[in-house]
């Protein structure tokens, strides 16, 4: 059994409570256990990176010692956000001696260098393995079209990422193609949806997400999937007012990877809290997948 | 013993304005053997080698030491001058006072004791240097020229002129190069066949010159004048001598296989010629493909043949041939854009390269001459240009310009206009460099009588949608983003090195930059030479070039290579590595470490012994005096004329008897 | 107007205390418009990106810092993934909105600095983001009282937001860390 330290971010204890419920049940699946960091703290996104250089780095790292101190070696972050963060402030401190002094003195304690950060995707295709999910996979997604969607904090920057290709990333595509799915190839994969304008500049994200939404279509997907909350809250909450502006139906069910992988490995679509999304995936599913 | 005169150089302020010149000449009285010193605004003048000739007999002067600019630089100016003062020229050293001096520092009283001490150093060597002698070897009276584009045909040609023999190997089938492949050319727009088709018959013609196409060279040994060279001549499973090209066989050879001339647009067959105008005019089975040889099936070619000369049987040769010198015109290729992930990993296929569209526009290519979509191949109406794909992009690792790209993408834009009025070009650019004769004003043509539309900038991203290419740019000098719907975007890909570059260079002993581009001797003053001597470099292969500057490589090349010719022979420096027989124990440690290939085993008998034992020995003309060999041997049988260890034991004692004191 | 550009000295001191910031070297544009060309919001903005790097190359340091173009950046990192010289100037544009901050001259209008300022309050009161707190105050701080109120009660339905802020509150952990991060800054 793989144990790893399980750092939820901000938001998957809010709009995305259905990503840390699915995640959750396909790790324990997989034999995976996860052990949530005491006391993490939010790892301060994006205002904290425009607003001070020191409390962008100094919060992560905060998280990542309090996750070498349950003495585990990986710490997985499910928000794209997050991850990027984390894995950042742990490349820069490593770097720059500099800067490790000032942290450790922020943070009266010697920074974490060992623990290693991981996205989900990373620990179900590096650790675990497609022919393990494969092999495990109860259900079949019967040429389901699904467009992956990878936006732009999980893939960039990939000196520091290091994982899946910036351009034209493969890992979900992999994952939808080993559970029998049709992949679509699509040139948005990586596009920006507005991320964290959301609540700010909205109309930005209106933009952005509805230009998504629109390839997707036009690519032929049926639904799109996402591994990160913010990508998830952008293309799903907000779909309704992007279907208004643009005078256009798109009625695209945004699905966390964990989630259709959770489909696959037998749960119903209930366990998975998918009736927590705006645009409803059930008749998608049950038509495609005969699930309830 | 020696009389050491000192001449200190001022280089007009370059090292006057750092080094105090007359303080150094002053305190060079002092140092061993030194009998006059003086200083000089410019020593390498007429007026500064008269003073020192004028000095030699003045005070009886045996030895010279010139404190001025780097060897390389003037070394042979003042060996000269020493000789023509009537003493041997190796009597003579040059301290380096300015490049390794006066160039790096600021400190004038710190670097004033430096060039005190290089000077000192310098002093302290020629006492005790050797008088050496030029040696000489003979010349064998023909030329090498690897490669068969328009710089090794051009090179041929002035070479065969000047009446000496050469033979041209060409790994393809055909010469020609990637000029071939063109339609028109800039910035003339003459077309590239009209000019080069009869250069490739004159070299096909003339007596003189010895084709090997289809052939490589495998092996290089020797040294400038006898360069002994090893050519693979590849089975065509054509007799040349017999086939006269009519062309019967690959009318009726039932393969067809991409060509690869094409550019993938087009098929040729199992056997071909790679283009009609092609030299020799005589097909090569491609043995991959060919039915016959893989399943002993077809063997129509050989039924058809009206001559009689399809041999199955042929087998690859290699031949051994002598050299006096070898020109090196091995070209370039292409840089790949699948790397490009923006571009889309090379996956669309409306997404092409320059050369690609050069066969577009040729009407004997694949299209007739039509500009279409690979994909569907509909006619491109909307083409999209972008510069510098693959050049200046250091994050990829192409930090350099490719320098041709601005003025090829110039002409393709004006014939794509030329083809079809009606198309539109577009053409992505950072900055236009158009710095040949009448470029610019080629530049000016194509966008205003042509009307293509330079936007600036580079492009971001390129992506399918529905079956149309978005082309994803902008325009900093309107400061506005730009896409545009393209039916085929045309990529300035970067001109590279070939992939065997590095291999050729090893074998040729000459080196190679980071970008694995051949390196000449000095970047302005030996721009066709390289370090080995009798290895002369012409085309694209050195760097980036157009035709132009091509072909005036190809001729400074050949007058390079003509010029050693005409000797009947060679000087080769004196100062090289040489074996005592009687230390050298045979162990050949030298042998590994010597870059020039120059040391090879000897049987003598023993003096003492009389018994035959190995030995090593030097090969004068291969040796640099690099040294290697010296540090290698361990009974310290081999010393460097020149560079002797009682030479340099002499300069580090000069520096630390007196040092020593003062601690 | 006229507008000429800053001297020798000013500039390389900007460039300095950009690169101190993050580490990126503006010398090394040439404005070759990549990261302009594939920028998803410049749309939004007043300037080009690659018209900021080159603003900050001449030291117009307020063309700069008070350009919509630096709150506009998503920080999407398109343009550092392609820069040719191979510049993050995702990084650039956050040294000058740090900058901007620092100097207080960050345009009222932006909302993007509001929303910043009301996230890292929040998770300064308790150590994680409280979102419904965060939506009320940005929409009363930009005089958008009802932006999204439609919204509220399908993400109230769907558990999306809560009512209460989350349960543990390392708050005060957060609290002392941010005034260690101001106390090093400002030295
Ligand atoms: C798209 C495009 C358009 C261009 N248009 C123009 C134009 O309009 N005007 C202009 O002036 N220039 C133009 N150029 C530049 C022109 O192509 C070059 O200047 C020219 O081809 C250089 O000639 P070369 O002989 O040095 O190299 P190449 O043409 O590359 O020829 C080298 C030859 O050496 C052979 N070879 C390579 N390695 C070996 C080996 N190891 N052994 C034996 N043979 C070997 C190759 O097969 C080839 O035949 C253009 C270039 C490109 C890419
Ligand atoms: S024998 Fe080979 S080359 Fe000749 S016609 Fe047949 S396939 Fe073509
Ligand atoms: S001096 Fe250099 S080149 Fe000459 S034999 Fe020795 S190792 Fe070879
Ligand atoms: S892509 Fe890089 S080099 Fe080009 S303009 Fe932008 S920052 Fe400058
Ligand atoms: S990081 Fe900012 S400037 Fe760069 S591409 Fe994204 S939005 Fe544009």
């Amino acid at each position: 059994m793989m144990k790893v330290a399980y750092y939820p971010g901000c938001s998957l204890h809010s709009t995305a409570r259905e990503y840390d419920i699915s995640f959750q049940l396909v790790c324990r699946k997989l034999g995976i256990e996860l052990q949530e960091i005491p006391h993490w703290v939010c790892c301060g996104s994006s205002p904290a990176h425009v607003t001070s250089h020191l409390l962008s780095i100094a919060l992560p790292c905060k998280n990542l010692i309090l996750a070498e101190e349950m003495g585990l070696d990986t710490v997985v972050a499910p928000c794209a956000a997050c991850f990027n963060r984390l894995k950042i402030a742990k490349q820069e401190v490593a770097e720059d001696s500099k800067l490790k002094k000032e942290v450790e003195e922020v943070l009266g304690k010697p920074s974490a260098g060992k623990i290693e950060v991981k996205h989900p995707l990373q620990v179900i295709i590096e650790d675990v393995g497609l022919k393990k999910v494969e092999e495990m996979a109860r259900r079949k997604l019967q040429g389901l079209r699904v467009a992956s969607y990878y936006g732009c904090l999980l893939v960039r920057p990939p000196s520091v990422i290091n994982f899946d290709d910036p351009e034209d990333p493969q890992s979900m595509d992999n994952l939808v193609s080993a559970l029998g799915g049709e992949a679509l190839p699509w040139a948005f994969k990586t596009e920006c949806c507005g991320a964290s304008f959301s609540l700010s500049e909205t109309d930005i994200v209106f933009e952005l997400s509805g230009e998504i939404l629109n390839e997707a279509l036009e690519a032929g997907a049926e639904c799109i999937l996402v591994a990160c909350p913010l990508c998830q809250s952008n293309l799903d909450l907000r779909q309704k007012g992007i279907e208004k502006r643009r005078g256009k139906k798109f009625n695209l069910p945004i699905l966390y990877f964990t989630e259709l992988l959770g489909l696959a490995l037998g749960m119903s679509m209930r366990q998975l809290g998918l009736s927590r999304h705006i645009v409803n995936p059930s008749k998608l599913l049950e038509r495609k997948l005969a699930v309830t | 013993m020696a009389r050491i005169g000192v001449f200190v150089c001022h280089c007009g302020t370059n090292i006057s304005a750092t080094v105090d010149v007359k303080k150094v000449a002053e305190i060079a009285k002092g140092f061993p053997g030194v009998k006059f010193t003086t200083d000089y605004r410019y020593m390498c003048s007429e007026p500064g080698q008269d003073l020192i000739q004028k000095m030699v007999k003045e005070h009886n002067l045996t030895r010279i030491v010139v404190a001025a600019c780097s060897p390389s630089l003037h070394e042979k100016t003042f060996r000269t001058c020493t000789q023509n003062a009537g003493l041997n020229p190796y009597f003579f050293e040059m301290a380096n006072i300015r490049e390794q001096c006066s160039w790096v520092h600021d400190d004038r009283e710190e670097a004033t004791l430096k060039a005190i001490d290089i000077v000192k150093l310098a002093a302290a060597k020629v006492g005790k240097n050797n008088p050496l002698q030029t040696t000489f070897i003979p010349v064998e009276k023909r030329v090498l020229i690897i490669g068969g584009g328009i710089s090794g045909i051009q090179a041929a040609i002035d070479v065969a002129f000047n009446g000496f023999e050469t033979v041209i190997v060409e790994r393809e089938p055909s010469i020609g190069g990637r000029m071939a492949m063109f339609d028109k050319t800039f910035p003339t727009l003459d077309c590239a066949a009209c000019i080069l088709t009869p250069k490739m018959v004159e070299v096909n013609q003339s007596d003189l010159i010895k084709l090997y196409t289809y052939s490589e060279v495998e092996e290089v040994s020797g040294y400038v004048g006898n360069f002994k060279v090893k050519i693979r001549r590849k089975a065509r499973l054509v007799d040349e001598n017999k086939c006269n090209g009519c062309g019967t066989c690959w009318q009726r050879c039932p393969v067809r296989l991409p060509s690869e001339f094409d550019m993938n647009l087009g098929k040729r067959k199992a056997i071909y010629v790679p283009f009609p105008q092609a030299v020799p005019n005589v097909p090569v089975i491609d043995q991959e493909h060919c039915l016959y040889i893989n399943k002993k099936k077809c063997g129509i070619c050989k039924k058809v043949c009206p001559f009689e000369a399809i041999d199955y049987e042929q087998k690859d040769e290699v031949i051994e041939e002598k050299f006096g010198a070898i020109i090196v015109a091995t070209g370039f290729t292409m840089f790949d854009h699948s790397i490009y992930g923006e571009y889309g990993y090379g996956k669309y296929k409306n997404v092409t390269t320059g050369l690609h569209f050069e066969r577009m526009l040729n009407s004997s290519g694949p299209t007739g001459g039509k500009i279409v979509r690979p994909s569907d191949g509909k006619e491109a109406k909307k083409v999209v240009f972008i510069q510098c794909v693959g050049s200046r992009d250091e994050a990829r690792g192409m930090p350099y310009c490719s320098r041709l790209c601005c003025m090829y993408t110039a002409k393709q834009a004006l014939l794509l206009k030329e083809h079809n009025p009606e198309a539109e070009a577009y053409v992505f650019y950072i900055d236009i460099r158009a710095a040949g004769k009448n470029y610019e004003e080629f530049v000016e043509r194509v966008q205003d009588e042509y009307g293509a539309t330079y936007l600036r900038g580079r492009v971001s991203k390129i992506f399918q949608r529905n079956g149309r290419l978005m082309v994803r740019g902008c325009d900093t000098l309107s400061g506005t983003q730009i896409e545009i719907d393209a039916d085929l975007v045309v990529l300035a890909t970067a001109l590279i090195a070939r992939p065997d570059a590095i291999k050729l260079a090893q074998m040729l002993h000459i080196p190679y930059d980071q970008n694995r581009l051949f390196t000449e001797a000095h970047p302005k003053l030996a721009p066709v030479e390289t370090v080995t001597t009798g290895v002369f470099l012409t085309g694209a292969c050195q760097s980036p070039k157009d035709i132009p500057d091509t072909v005036a490589t190809a001729s400074a090349a050949s007058v390079k290579a003509c010029g050693l010719l005409s000797h009947e022979k060679l000087p080769i420096d004196p100062q090289i590595a040489r074996v005592d027989v009687e230390i050298c124990s045979g162990c050949l440690a030298c042998q590994e470490v010597c870059p020039f290939g120059a040391i090879e085993k000897e049987e003598i008998v023993d003096r003492v012994t009389q018994q035959k034992r190995w030995v090593a020995k030097i090969a004068p003309s291969l040796c640099n005096g690099c040294g290697a060999c010296n540090t290698a041997c361990r009974p310290g049988a081999i010393d460097l004329d020149g560079f002797t260890e009682e030479q340099i034991f002499g300069q580090i004692e000069s520096l630390t008897a007196d040092k020593g004191d003062e601690r | 107007m006229k507008c000429s550009i800053a001297s020798d000295k000013f500039r390389r001191k900007f460039a300095e205390q950009i690169e101190e910031i993050c580490g990126e070297r503006i010398s090394l544009c040439y404005q070759c418009g990549k990261c302009s060309a594939g920028c998803p919001v410049t749309y939004a903005m007043d300037y080009l990106p690659s018209q900021i790097t080159r603003f900050a190359q001449l030291g117009l340091t307020d063309k700069a810092m008070k350009s919509s173009t630096i709150w506009i950046c998503a920080s999407c990192q398109t343009c550092s993934v392609r820069c040719p010289r191979g510049i993050d100037l995702a990084k650039i544009m956050d040294a000058l909105r740090i900058l901007a901050k620092r100097k207080g001259i960050v345009p009222k209008e932006q909302i993007a600095p509001l929303f910043d300022g009301i996230f890292l309050g929040s998770i300064e009161k308790y150590g994680r983001l409280n979102e419904l707190s965060l939506i009320t105050k940005l929409n009363m701080a930009s005089g958008r009282p009802f932006k999204d109120v439609s919204l509220l009660p399908i993400m109230l339905k769907k558990g999306k937001i809560k009512l209460k802020p989350q349960k543990s509150n390392p708050g005060k952990e957060v609290r002392y860390l941010m005034r260690k991060v101001e106390k090093l800054e400002s030295k």
